[in-house]
C-alpha cells in the first residue's frame, strides 16, 4: 500500500491550493434525514393498513401531513443548497437523465404533489378508500424517491466511501427506522399495545441492520481501497470525527435497540418512546459525519 | 478529433507561469484555480528534491462530472473537450463531488462551477490554450491525440512505458497524461500534508458564497 510507503519517501506536500473542503455540508444532511423521516413515514402507514387497517382511523389525515411537511423541509434545503436556487428549474426543462439528480428532483416532486392530492382527498372529502388506493401508489414511489439519493452518491465517484448498493441498504433502512420511530410518535394512543409493538420491532431491527452495515465499514472498508481507509482515519483514533460518529451510532443505534428490547420486557411505552426519540436525533448525526469525511481527503 | 494534454514532468521547473496565463486568460477569481502547480518534497535532508506537477482537469472520455451535471451544464465539445456552461449550471456541486481530481471549483462571483476547459474559446479560433503559450520550457505538450502526426501523438509514441494519467482506476480515462511522473507526484495518497508545512502558510481563502 502506498500508505506503507510514506515514511521511506518522505514526502510532503510543500504547495498546493485544494479545494475548500466541505462542498455539501449539513443542508444535506437537514435533506437526507428529512427525506428519510417522509418517505418513512409512508412505508409505515402503507404497513399499519395491511396489518391493520383500522387502526389509521385519525392517523391518516395527522401521518401524511406530517410527510408532506418533512418531504418539503427536505425540498427546501435541497433548494437552498443550490449557488443558483433561482435556477432551480433547469432541472425540468434541460433535464439530463444520465444523473439521478434529476431523476430524483422529478420523482420527489411528484411524491410531493401526490401527497398534497391525498391530503386534499382526506380534508375536502374524507374518501378513505381514494386515500388507501393512492397510498398503494405512493408507497411504491417512496422506494426510488427515498433511494434516488443513494444513487447521487454512488456517482460522486471522488467520494470512495460512499458506493452502491450500501448506500441505497443505509437510504431503506434509514427510512424505516425514523419512519417506525415517527409513526410511534404519532400513533401515541391510538396503536393498540400490539401494533406499538411491531413498530418497535421495525425500529429496533432497522436500527440493527444500519449499524451492522456501518460497521462493516468501519472494520473491512479499509481492505476495500486505499482511498476508503484513508477516509475511515477521520473516525478512527484520534480522527476528526471519531467523537461525532460513535455519538452518532449510540444514539441512533445501539440505544434505541436496548430501549426496544427493555420496552418489549417492562412493556414500557416511554422506552419505546425515548427510543423513537433518539433514533430520529441520531440519524442526522450518523448521515451527517457519513456526508463530511470523504470531503476531507485531498483529491490531488 | 479528440484534443489532449501532456505534460512532461522532466520538463517542468516550477514557475507557475501557466498557472498565472490561465488565470489572466480566464479570469479565474481570487482564491480559485481552474490549474494549479504542486510541490512535493521528497527525501530527508539534505538529500532532497522538489517535484512540480500542474493539475488541470483532464477531460476525460468517461466524464463523471458530465454524467452526474443534472442540466447538461457539462457537456463534450466535438472536439473532446469537457465543456461548462455557466449560464446552465443550478450550483448543485455534483460536480465537484464527482470530479476524482479535485478539477472544478465553484466560481465565487458567478457562483457556477467552474473548470480548466483546455480554453475552448482560443481554440475556436486555432490559437493554443493559454498555458501551454506561456511554459517557457514547453513542458505543455497539447494536440490531437487522433492524428499521428501531431505534436502530443509523437510524444507519446516516443516515450513509450513512461506515459501515465492520473487515477487510472477510476475508470474515467483521462485525455490528459503526464511523462516523467511517479506515484509521489500523481497519487494524493502518497505524500503527506502537514499543517504549517506550506512554502506560503498564510493562504487565506475566500468565502465561496455558499451557505454553510
Ligand atoms: S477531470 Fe474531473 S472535471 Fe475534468 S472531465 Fe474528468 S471528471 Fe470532469
Ligand atoms: S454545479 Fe453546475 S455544472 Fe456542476 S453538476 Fe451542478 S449544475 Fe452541473
Amino acid at each position: 500500500m502506498v500508505h506503507e510507503t510514506l515514511a521511506a519517501t518522505n514526502a510532503v506536500v510543500t504547495l498546493d491550493v485544494a479545494l475548500p473542503d466541505i462542498f455539501w455540508g449539513w443542508y444535506v444532511t437537514m435533506n437526507m434525514w428529512a427525506k428519510s423521516i417522509g418517505t418513512g413515514l409512508i412505508f409505515m402507514l402503507f404497513l399499519l393498513m395491511k396489518k391493520n387497517a383500522s387502526e389509521m382511523e385519525g392517523l391518516r389525515t395527522s401521518t401524511l401531513i406530517v410527510s408532506f411537511v418533512f418531504m418539503n423541509i427536505f425540498l427546501l434545503f435541497t433548494w437552498l443548497d443550490l449557488h443558483q436556487m433561482w435556477r432551480m428549474w433547469h432541472i425540468f426543462f434541460y433535464p439530463h437523465w444520465t444523473s439521478a439528480i434529476t431523476v430524483g428532483a422529478w420523482m420527489a416532486t411528484l411524491f410531493v404533489g401526490l401527497e398534497f392530492l391525498m391530503i386534499v382527498v382526506m380534508l375536502l372529502r374524507n374518501n378513505t378508500a381514494a386515500f388507501d388506493k393512492l397510498l398503494f401508489w405512493v408507497t411504491l414511489l417512496a422506494i426510488p424517491v427515498t433511494l434516488y439519493t443513494a444513487g447521487i452518491m454512488a456517482e460522486a465517484t471522488a467520494r470512495e466511501l460512499w458506493q452502491m448498493p450500501t448506500e441505497s441498504a443505509q437510504m431503506i433502512l434509514a427510512a424505516t427506522l425514523s419512519g417506525s420511530a415517527a409513526m410511534i410518535l404519532i400513533g401515541g394512543s391510538k396503536l393498540s399495545d400490539e401494533t406499538r409493538t411491531f413498530f418497535g420491532s421495525v425500529l429496533g431491527l432497522s436500527a440493527l441492520m444500519a449499524f451492522i452495515i456501518y460497521m462493516s465499514e468501519y472494520i473491512f472498508g479499509a481492505m476495500k481501497a486505499e482511498e476508503v481507509a484513508a477516509i475511515l482515519e477521520y473516525v478512527k483514533g484520534h480522527g476528526e470525527y471519531a467523537t461525532m460518529f460513535w455519538i452518532g451510532q449510540w444514539v441512533a443505534y445501539i440505544l434505541p435497540m436496548l430501549l426496544v428490547a427493555l420496552s418489549r420486557v417492562k412493556n414500557s411505552t416511554a422506552m419505546l418512546n425515548l427510543a423513537a426519540i433518539l433514533a430520529i436525533a441520531g440519524l442526522w448525526v450518523v448521515k451527517h459525519v457519513w456526508l463530511v469525511i470523504p470531503q476531507l481527503l485531498p483529491l490531488s | 478529433m479528440q484534443l489532449g494534454f501532456l505534460v512532461d514532468l522532466h520538463l517542468c521547473m516550477g514557475c507557475k507561469g501557466c498557472e498565472i496565463a490561465c488565470k489572466v486568460e480566464n479570469e479565474v477569481p481570487l482564491s480559485t484555480w481552474r490549474l494549479r502547480v504542486k510541490y512535493v518534497d521528497v527525501g530527508t535532508f539534505p538529500e532532497t528534491k522538489r517535484t512540480f506537477t500542474p493539475l488541470r482537469c483532464n477531460h476525460c472520455e468517461n466524464a463523471p462530472c458530465e454524467r452526474i451535471c443534472p442540466v447538461s451544464a457539462l457537456h463534450y465539445l466535438e472536439n473532446g473537450i469537457v465543456n461548462i456552461d455557466k449560464e446552465r449550471c443550478i450550483g448543485c456541486a455534483g460536480c465537484v463531488m464527482a470530479c476524482p481530481y479535485g478539477a472544478i471549483y465553484i466560481d465565487p462571483q458567478t457562483q457556477t462551477a467552474d473548470k480548466c476547459t483546455y480554453c475552448a474559446h482560443r481554440i475556436a479560433s486555432s490559437m493554443m490554450p493559454a498555458c501551454v503559450v506561456a511554459c517557457p520550457v514547453q513542458a505543455n505538450i497539447f494536440g490531437d491525440l487522433d492524428d499521428p502526426t501531431s505534436n502530443i501523438s509523437k510524444y507519446i509514441q516516443t516515450h513509450q512505458g513512461d506515459v501515465q494519467v492520473r487515477k487510472p482506476e477510476k475508470g474515467t480515462n483521462p485525455h490528459h497524461y503526464y511523462t516523467g511522473g511517479g506515484n509521489v507526484t500523481l497519487n494524493p495518497l502518497a505524500s503527506r500534508r502537514e499543517e504549517g508545512h506550506n512554502l506560503f502558510n498564510d493562504i487565506t481563502k475566500l468565502p465561496l458564497g455558499g451557505h454553510h
